[in-house]
Formats: C-alpha cells, sequence, structure tokens
C-alpha cells in the first residue's frame, strides 16, 4: 500500500519548511505554499516524508496511507 | 534542609570544601539563561521566517526546539544542585511551587514560577500533536512571560549578581532578549497599534524597573539579608559547616 | 381530521402522474406558496408509513438507484450512493437540506422555497426516513425573508399529517458563496464559522453533531418527492439514459421572460429560449453552471442541448442549473473583472493560493480592461488558473479558475481590445451580472 503526502490548505501558513525537506515531491508556489506532487512515494523517500510532516508547524503536511479515491 | 540521601552526600561532599553543588548551581543557572536566551531569540528568528541557503528554515526551527530541550537539561541541573546543596535550604517543593520556600521565598518563587511557566511551553510543545494550534499558540506566549521572571529570580537570588561575569552575562542577555522582543513587536499586529503599544510599554517598564531596582537590590548592601536568607545562614555559615574556607566561600552571603 | 380522512382516501385511489413537463413546476402558484392541501391534490401522498419500515426504507433508495437520480447542487453526485453511505456509517444520521443557494445567478432553490416548500420538505422527510433519521434541519439563507417565512409556515401546515414524520427544524444560515458549501453548512451547524473544512471526515461520516450527515440541495430532495411517488421508471421518461430526469434552470440576461424553467436534460438550448420568449437583443455568450462555470461564445449556442454530455466538448456543463446570456452591448471583459474580484472576495481566506491567486486574477483582468496589462497577460491568466486549481480546501478556486480561462478564450477579441486601448464604451453601463453586496466574509470572521 503506498503513501503519499498530502496537504491540509487551510492549516497551511506557508513556512515552507516541507519544502527543504521533501524537495522531491514539494515545490513552493510564488507565494511560498507548497506545490505537491501525489504520486506514491517510493520507499526511500517515506523517512523523508514523515521528517517533512513532522517539522510543519502546523501540522499541515500528512503522509497518508493510500486511499481509494473517487 | 536538604532530602535525606543528598545531606549525606552534601555533608560530605562540603566537608571537602565549598559544596560543588554550590557552584554546579550557579553555573547552570547561568547557562541556563544564557541557553533560554538563546532559545528565545530562535523563536523570534523562527516565526519572522528568517532563512538563508546555509540555514534553512527546518535548521532554525530544529535549533530553537532542541536549544529550549538543552536549557531545560540544565535547568534540571541547576534546580537539582540548588536542592541537593546542603547550605540552603530548598527542596524540590520549592522548584515548582512558587513563594513556600525559606530561602529568600520572593526571589527563589519567581525562578519557581518562571519554571512553572517553561514547562507549560514544552509540555504543550511535546503535546502539540493532540491538542489544536491555537492552544499551543496561546501557551506558547508564555515564553515572553517566563524570561524576565527568571532574570529577576537569578539577579535576586543568585550569589554572583555583583560579580563582574554574571552581571555581564545577565546585561548581554536581556539585550538579547530586548532585541529579539522589539523585532517581535515590529513584526505582529499590524493593524492593532494598542497591542503593540502595550508590549512595548510592558518591556520598557520592564527594563526602566529593572535599571533602577539593581543599585539598590542585589548590587546594594546587604542584599541576602534583604532578600529573605535565613537568618541562620547570615554572617558564618551555621551547623556543621563552619569550616573557614567555607565560611570565607561563604562570605559572600553576608555582603550582598 | 378532514385531510387524514382525504389522505386515506388518495392513498386507495390512484394519482397518475403527468407525463411530460412540467413535473416539479405542476401546478406552481402565481403568487403565494402552494398549500399542503393544493400539493396532496395535486401530487397525491407521500408513500410514508406510520412508523419507519426498513424494507420501505431501503426501497426507497433502490428507486432512486433505479431512477438515477444526481444532486442538484452543482456536484452532481450520485443521490443513492450518499445515501447509502450515510445511513451505513457509524451514528444516527440527520439529514440538512441546502436551500441557502449562494450563487448569484441561481434562482431555482428560492422559487422552490417560496412557491413549492412541500416538495423540498417531503423529499426531506422521505430522505431522513430512509437513512433512519428523525431529524431534517432545513438551511435557509438568513436574508431570505419570503423564503424563510414560507418554509416556516409550511413547516406548521404539516403538522396536521397524520402519522410520526421525521421533525423538520428550520435553521437561518449566513450569506455567502462559499458558506453554502457542504462543509460549511455543517461548520456553522457545529457552532463554527461558516467556512468549509478540510475533509475527512467528509460530512457524510461526521457532520452536523459528529453524526453522519446526508447534505442535499433543496430541488434534489424535491426529485426525491415525486421519485418516492411515481417510481424509476416514471422519472426516466424524460431526459436522458446518463442524465435521466428533468431539471430547474435559471434562465436570464436578454429575454422576454428571464426566470426559473424545467427542462428534460437533452432539451436544445433554443427550446428554452422559445420558452422563455425568445432573445430580447443580440446575445454575445452564454454563461453555464454558475459564476464558477464556463462561458461559450455565442456561436455555438445554437447547437447546445442541455445536458452534461452535450456541453462536456465546450468544457462547460450545467452545474446548479444556471444559463445566464450576455447581451452583445454589455463589455464582457469589464463583467469579467467584476465576476472574478467579486469571486475572489468571496473566498473563505483560509487558503493561500486561493487568496492570492484569486486576487492576482481579478488584478490582471482588471489591469487588462484599463489598458495596463502585465506582460503576457493571458499566460499569466492561464499560469494563475493553474495554480490556484485542486489547491484549495473546497472547489471555489477551481470555479473561478474555468470562468477566466473560459472568459478568456470566449472574448479572446474583446480582451485584446481593451489590453490595446483600455476601457470601451460599454464599460461603464450597468452590469448584466448580478453581484450580492454583503459583508466580506474575511473581516466579518
Amino acid at each position: 500500500m503506498a503513501e503519499r503526502v498530502r496537504l491540509n490548505p487551510i492549516a497551511c501558513e506557508a513556512h515552507g519548511m516541507c519544502a527543504e525537506l521533501l524537495p522531491e515531491r514539494i515545490t513552493l508556489d510564488e507565494w511560498g505554499y507548497p506545490i505537491l506532487d501525489e504520486r506514491p512515494l517510493p520507499p526511500d523517500l517515506v523517512s523523508h516524508a514523515k521528517r517533512a510532516a513532522q517539522a510543519c508547524p502546523t501540522f499541515a503536511l500528512l503522509v497518508e496511507r493510500d486511499r481509494s479515491r473517487s | 534542609m536538604a532530602i535525606r540521601g543528598g545531606a549525606l552526600l552534601s555533608t560530605v561532599l562540603a566537608s571537602a570544601g565549598p559544596s560543588a553543588y554550590w557552584y554546579l548551581t550557579r553555573s547552570s543557572g547561568a547557562v541556563a539563561l544564557i541557553l533560554l536566551t538563546l532559545a528565545l531569540v530562535l523563536g523570534v528568528v523562527d516565526v519572522r521566517r528568517w532563512s538563508t541557503s546555509a540555514w534553512p528554515r527546518f535548521v532554525v526551527d530544529s535549533l530553537h526546539r532542541n536549544v529550549s530541550l538543552l536549557a531545560l537539561a540544565f535547568l534540571a541541573l541547576h534546580i537539582l544542585t540548588a536542592v541537593l546543596d546542603s547550605f540552603a535550604p530548598i527542596s524540590l517543593v520549592d522548584a515548582v511551587i512558587p513563594f513556600t520556600g525559606s530561602y529568600r521565598p520572593f526571589w527563589l518563587g519567581l525562578g519557581a514560577l518562571s519554571f512553572d511557566l517553561m514547562l507549560a511551553v514544552i509540555l504543550t510543545s511535546l503535546l502539540r500533536r493532540r491538542m489544536g494550534h491555537s492552544i499551543w499558540r496561546a501557551v506558547h506566549w508564555l515564553s515572553y512571560a517566563s524570561w524576565p521572571i527568571a532574570l529577576l529570580h537569578g539577579f535576586g537570588t543568585g550569589s554572583d549578581t555583583k560579580s563582574t561575569w554574571m552581571l555581564s552575562i545577565g546585561v548581554a542577555c536581556l539585550a538579547a532578549f530586548l532585541a529579539a522582543v522589539l523585532v517581535r513587536i515590529a513584526a505582529g499586529w499590524p493593524d492593532q497599534l494598542a497591542r503593540r503599544g502595550a508590549a512595548l510599554g510592558g518591556a520598557a517598564i520592564f527594563t526602566l524597573g529593572l535599571i533602577l531596582w539593581l543599585p539598590s537590590g542585589p548590587l546594594g548592601k546587604e542584599w541576602a539579608r534583604r532578600s529573605g536568607t535565613p537568618s541562620s545562614l547570615l554572617g558564618h555559615s551555621s551547623s556543621g559547616q563552619s569550616s573557614s574556607r567555607q565560611s570565607s566561600a561563604r562570605s559572600g552571603e553576608t555582603s550582598r | 381530521m378532514s385531510t387524514g380522512t382525504r389522505t386515506a382516501e388518495l392513498l386507495l385511489g390512484e394519482h397518475t402522474p403527468s407525463s411530460g413537463l412540467p413535473r416539479l413546476l405542476q401546478g406552481v402558484p402565481a403568487h403565494g406558496a402552494m398549500s399542503l392541501r393544493t400539493h396532496l391534490d395535486t401530487h397525491g401522498p407521500p408513500p410514508l408509513g406510520q412508523r419507519r419500515n426498513r424494507s420501505e426504507a431501503g426501497a426507497l433508495i433502490e428507486r432512486i438507484e433505479q431512477a438515477g437520480l444526481d444532486g442538484r447542487g452543482g456536484a452532481g453526485f450520485p443521490m443513492a450512493r450518499k445515501m447509502r453511505t450515510v445511513a451505513g456509517s457509524k451514528g444516527k444520521p440527520i439529514v440538512l437540506v441546502n436551500a441557502t443557494e449562494g450563487e448569484p445567478a441561481s434562482l431555482k432553490d428560492r422559487t422552490l422555497l417560496e412557491t413549492l416548500p412541500h416538495l423540498v420538505l417531503d423529499g426531506a422527510a422521505l430522505a431522513a426516513r430512509a437513512i433512519g433519521a428523525s431529524e431534517a434541519i432545513l438551511c435557509v439563507c438568513e436574508s431570505a425573508s419570503v423564503g424563510l417565512e414560507r418554509a416556516e409556515r409550511a413547516i406548521a401546515e404539516r403538522e396536521q399529517l397524520p402519522g410520526r414524520w421525521p421533525r423538520i427544524v428550520l435553521s437561518p444560515a449566513p450569506a455567502g458563496y462559499v458558506a453554502g458549501h457542504e462543509s460549511a453548512l455543517v461548520s456553522h451547524l457545529n457552532g463554527g464559522p461558516p467556512k468549509p473544512t478540510f475533509s475527512p471526515p467528509m460530512p457524510s461520516e461526521r457532520g452536523v453533531r459528529r453524526r453522519p450527515t446526508l447534505v442535499n440541495n433543496a430541488e434534489t430532495l424535491a426529485h426525491v418527492a415525486l421519485i418516492a411517488r411515481y417510481g424509476p421508471r416514471w422519472f426516466r421518461e424524460l431526459g436522458l439514459s446518463e442524465q435521466p430526469g428533468s431539471t430547474l434552470i435559471t434562465l436570464t440576461g436578454p429575454l422576454a421572460c428571464p426566470g426559473v424553467y424545467e427542462v428534460e436534460y437533452g432539451a436544445s438550448l433554443s427550446s428554452l429560449l422559445d420558452a422563455a420568449g425568445g432573445t430580447t437583443s443580440r446575445v454575445r455568450a452564454a454563461l453555464f453552471g454558475g459564476y464558477g462555470g464556463t462561458w461559450v461564445g455565442a456561436g455555438a449556442l445554437p447547437e447546445l442541448a442541455l445536458s452534461n454530455a452535450h456541453l462536456a466538448p465546450y468544457g462547460a456543463a450545467l452545474g446548479a442549473g444556471v444559463v445566464l446570456l450576455l447581451s452583445a452591448d454589455a463589455c464582457p471583459v469589464a463583467e469579467t473583472a467584476r465576476v472574478t474580484r467579486w469571486l475572489a472576495r468571496q473566498g473563505a481566506g483560509q487558503c493561500g493560493p486561493c487568496v492570492h491567486g484569486l486576487d492576482a486574477l481579478a488584478e490582471t483582468f482588471e489591469r487588462v480592461g484599463a489598458g495596463a496589462p502585465p506582460q503576457h497577460a493571458a499566460e499569466r491568466v492561464e499560469q494563475l488558473a493553474n495554480l490556484v486549481s485542486r489547491r484549495g480546501a473546497c472547489a471555489h478556486p477551481d470555479g473561478t479558475a474555468r470562468f477566466a480561462m473560459s472568459a478568456l478564450d470566449a472574448f479572446a477579441e474583446e480582451f485584446a481590445d481593451h489590453a490595446r486601448h483600455g476601457a470601451c464604451e460599454a464599460c461603464a453601463r450597468p452590469s448584466q451580472m448580478p453581484l450580492p453586496i454583503r459583508a466580506r466574509l474575511t473581516e466579518a470572521a
């Protein structure tokens, strides 16, 4: 079961730590907000993704198990 | 007096000379003050989102968190050694419940108060995932109260206030604190001038008060007596620790 | 009680449903609301037993599934699937009827509430029974005084009905474009701000008072009221196989009789325009779906039919049943700029990309309209549209992006003209696109 990063856009305050810690999947737009690549995470990126989620001051970044999407 | 187990150890250590605990509690207190100042400054740097390519945001943030925990470690050492030191009657309870001790109750109590506030800040930070962001944030503001109280505790309770090194550390930390607070005020509440004014006023009153108080307070005569040192400890040391070396090392108490 | 006896008689008697149109709008009164008695005479009694019956409840959801009823609030979510999710979630379900209609170009829900409230209330009660709820909350915009008054009266009228019906509670809801969002209503009812929330959990799993909540547009429930009586086969007699039944369209613009019309899916746009007495001036373009919808230039309009399948090639959809015609003497650039700015202000102010992106979109249009466009304005609009889409907690930025991009496409000539020469003489004319003036949500918060 793949894991992905997901963002709670309401909690996000554009601190930008996630982009520093997971540049492979997160870039910042012109206003400093993260643009996520929500493809499944390869195993070697999972720990980095979790660290990025831990670093987020507002818990906006989430690492989630794959959910069925409509 | 000191806790039982510690009493035995401290008596042993005391008879060897000025209590190692006493030196440790003073030095760890000073180090804790420096680290707390650093943690607060880093906190402001963090909230201002300052960063460079060499100092990315996650580094500033981690540093702030880790320095705070390091400060807590030194604070724990400071408290433990103060309790274990048999010279002053400080119990573990006095470290957490303010103003109940018998040794300089008010000034020591400030330390306990500052420590309580700090505990609230650190505990909520460690458990922040379980509480709302706004609760965590509200409690975190207490850091700005905890610091000045800690400084007052240091000046009022500390044995080294008159010494150049301690005074310099205190003044340097105060300067850093004020600079950080000013930066924070300048950046915060853009549309609420009243709040900024109040914060600025608070900082100014504190600084002014400190400058006015120090010369007649801890830097003045007989501070040890005026601050509430138990009379039995004034003059030469009492009960079983009256080695002359001890007394001279402690004589600082009387002249403060 | 006389109504009770009459109802009993009707239960035994036959009530033939209308073939063809109108269905919802059958017997719609010219003034005031249709009384309960007239409603029962027109449509017959709702098939609601004295007490909740499990098989009866399951049967209704089956019928709705076979009928292929989709939500009429804009998202078009299959009704039966939603009902099953709510019924299957943990906790006692509750029904939330969304009659807030924050879309300025839409009047259908208001029409139902003010003239045919019992259709909506029937549907709410039936849906509540079907999912095991004993309460339905009817959310009406707090500024819709007529709707509130008539809904209250209709609810009181229903005390006369025999048997134990699910309780219907009237709840005024704050005004605002995003305040009518499913999760915003739930948040408001739970004592929070009327702003969309992050999901999961979805309201269907955990909503009002942490209970599974069935949130439906008022019109959807009106259709439920009729499907319950006449069955899925009757429902499918009109419309298309992939989009069955009838729907309410709010048709506005330079027409002899703008208003709310009931059409079957797949009907041609021209037949609707004819029903509205035809256009009164030349039409430049039509906006489908709402202010978060899509512009289609006049050239394509004669061929258009009213179904998502027919509109899809133009990037359009029916959405909340809005068809707004823009006359040729309006300035599409000025209108686009005005509406985009309004949409930017209507955001809840919670999500960075939406707050910044929509503001930037509005500014770009305003600058183009004034003849001082930014470099590569068209590319900038496209870039912004991509930057805001799917990056908010709700679909508000996506709708605005769609509106902006389709405007750029449909009015390319006018945009180029304004970029070079600034405002045209039509810019100052009164707007043809109504914009309710309300307190900005961000300020009110």
